[in-house]
């Protein structure tokens, strides 16, 4: 009970001002933006072709309508408030009558599945590498792998999943270089067997990029606590190596790891939208990409809106499990 | 000023290879106004030395278009710089002023800005900014672009600066200047910022590395001015006439390889320059001042050293 008042309910009220936030400022951006997107979008369409004024003035009514853009600037906001918890996101543009719900949930699976697995696997293996290089750093191959992700760490995954398509699907094409899955969806081996195939390069993507974020933080956080004494007694007393690292180091490093994987969520996600761009994997990054294209602004709008209020789930999750993790927090 | 320098260049490794770095981006970017035609002008190249690779008269090649990549290259750098350098001032800036009235305002208005502060950390940012830059799609310029970038950072730099304002506060010399009658702004201008600046230095250099990798992935969805040459529209231009696959793998190249270059190097200095603030580490570097010239009198104080 006072774990429920000292931690969830601040924590729950947190990811409540988090979504308001996050939706307040994406509701205002098209609003005190100089460009108005309706005539954006009437330019767009009459560029190339005449269109009699009276149907103009129509479509500018019906758009307005669409965009919420009638009314005063509350009553807009309330409205926009009011679809977006009946989950109404519009109809696309580009293909007009179909709803933007339908390019969302196609693609949703494919990047929740990528960055679920990639999340997993960087921070375990950051964690993992970054404290043996971090107890370990006078040894000849810590210092050889701290300077590659020196500078793997700093560059963009856009750069990551380039070097990757250069080497992988160009120079030595053993990987598919776009698309998702091979054949029927059925659990099947061949079906299976296809997505891991064309999932890799992209999730190698991510990997590397998180693994280099997770690993510097981990090397850093390792190297100040095997300076603290009961990791020189645990040595003075011959305790195995391994038991030290992965028992005592890894352990009483490991709170901060939690607590940054809720922060690094976003960070992770805009990885992954960029890469599945680059390798034309089916998820949201590329029916985004095809929508910024085309400007079909109300999937831009739909897959933004989704991102905050998916990654301050995501993390007000990682946020919730903490306890397990932390004695402190549960017993207060 | 000098005396930090020769410190950070001489006990740093990191440093100093990133010093290094940025010295030869600093050369790229002085050579860029020494283009004898604009980079952007297509046509430059004589017609038989068009899509050929890096030669003695054109060192990283030329594209089809007859475009020399050399004088594209030194010029994205510069105008990527340029793009990146206006987010992190931006940036910054909004930072610096939030973290410090968060830090000493504290009470509601440090709950209230935290509150915010958090909600803007968790928020992905890459999604918001591609929602402005379509709407403002063919009005977006160089500065437009930096000024949207800087608007979206500055989250996680006014944390730091608050943690950095809270410890200050309750430090030792504070309260003398409290009890001593000095006012509150002489407090914060003449005491407090001596010691923020070193980490806003730190913070903007490290800022630049963010900056210039959302500057590239902007700019390969189509969302900077395409007409312009940056690091992100020359990878874009070179993806879109898919230069791999033509067999002209040199005009992706040389971007690509920059953008490392420019971010490692940003990256390394910040890392030099952290280090250099770290306290242990200080404490290794008076010992061995000590040791060179014993008349030398070198004090504890960040701001003495400044003055030297």
């Amino acid at each position: 009970m006072q774990l429920l008042k000292s931690y969830i309910l601040p924590r729950v009220a947190q990811w409540a001002v988090v979504i308001f936030v996050g939706v307040t400022v994406t509701f205002l951006i098209p609003r005190f933006s100089p460009v108005n997107p309706v005539d954006e979008m009437i330019g767009r369409m009459t560029a190339f072709q005449t269109i009699d004024p009276a149907a103009v003035v129509a479509m500018r009514a019906t758009m307005e309508d669409l965009y919420g853009l009638d009314g005063s600037l509350l009553e807009q906001y309330l409205a926009f408030w009011r679809r977006l918890i009946q989950f109404d996101l519009g109809p696309s543009f580009q293909n007009f009558p179909t709803p933007v719900n339908e390019f969302i949930s196609a693609g949703l699976p494919w990047t929740v599945g990528l960055l679920t697995t990639t999340t997993i696997i960087s921070w375990l293996l950051g964690i993992l590498v970054g404290s043996l290089v971090g107890y370990n750093q006078h040894r000849r191959w810590a210092q050889a792998l701290e300077r590659v992700v020196i500078v793997v760490y700093p560059t963009p995954y856009l750069i990551i999943a380039l070097i990757l398509i250069f080497i992988f699907a160009f120079y030595w094409p053993v990987f598919p270089m776009t698309g998702g899955a091979q054949g029927t969806p059925a659990l099947t081996w061949d079906y299976i067997s296809s997505i891991l195939r064309f999932g890799f390069l992209p999730a190698l993507s991510i990997v590397i990029g998180g693994f280099a974020f997770r690993f510097i933080m981990a090397k850093a956080l390792s190297t100040s606590e095997i300076a603290s004494d009961y990791v020189q007694y645990a040595e003075l007393a011959a305790v195995p190596k391994r038991r030290i690292v992965m028992s005592y180091v890894i352990r009483n490093t490991m709170l901060p790891h939690v607590n940054d994987l809720a922060l690094s969520l976003g960070a992770m996600f805009e990885g992954a939208l960029i890469v599945e761009v680059m390798f034309g994997y089916p998820g949201l990054g590329s029916k985004l990409f095809t929508a910024i294209s085309n400007a079909d602004y109300n999937i831009i709008m739909g897959i933004v809106l989704l991102s905050i209020v998916g990654i301050a789930t995501g993390s007000l999750i990682v946020d919730l499990l903490y306890p397990v993790f932390d004695p402190r927090v549960r017993l207060r | 000023m000098l005396t930090t320098l020769r410190d950070l260049l001489r006990f740093s490794l990191s440093f100093r290879f990133g010093a290094l770095i940025l010295l030869l981006v600093a050369v790229a970017v002085a050579t860029s106004f020494f283009a004898a035609d604009p980079p952007e002008k297509r046509r430059v190249v004589p017609r038989k030395f068009r899509g050929e690779p890096p030669s003695a008269q054109y060192v990283l090649g030329t594209t089809t278009l007859g475009q020399d990549v050399f004088w594209m290259t030194v010029t994205g750098i510069r105008n990527t710089l340029i793009i990146a350098g206006i987010a992190v001032v931006i940036g910054r800036g909004i930072g610096v002023m939030l973290g410090m009235i968060s830090g000493y305002l504290g009470g509601t208005t440090d709950r209230v800005i935290q509150s915010i502060v958090e909600s803007v950390i968790v928020i992905p940012r890459l999604p918001l900014l591609i929602l402005i830059a379509v709407i403002l799609k063919g009005g977006l310029t160089f500065v437009s672009l930096g000024i949207l970038i800087g608007l979206l950072d500055w989250a996680y730099p006014s944390k730091r600066y608050r943690a950095q304002v809270l410890s200050l506060r309750e430090r030792d010399f504070t309260h003398t200047a409290i009890f001593s009658g000095m006012s509150t702004r002489k407090i914060v201008v003449q005491e407090h910022l001596p010691f923020i600046i070193p980490f806003l230095l730190a913070d903007m250099v490290s800022g630049f590395v963010f900056s210039i990798g959302i500057e590239v992935t902007l700019s390969y969805l189509g969302l900077n001015d395409l007409n312009s040459l940056s690091l992100g529209t020359q990878i874009y231009w070179a993806n879109e006439w898919s230069s791999i696959f033509a067999g002209k793998p040199w005009v992706m190249i040389a971007p690509v390889v920059s953008v490392i270059v420019v971010a490692v190097g940003f990256y390394l200095v910040s890392i030099g320059i952290s280090e250099y603030l770290d306290p242990r580490k200080r404490l290794v570097r008076l010992q061995t001042h000590a040791q060179d010239d014993a008349a030398a009198d070198h004090d504890d104080d960040p701001r003495k050293e400044k003055e030297q």
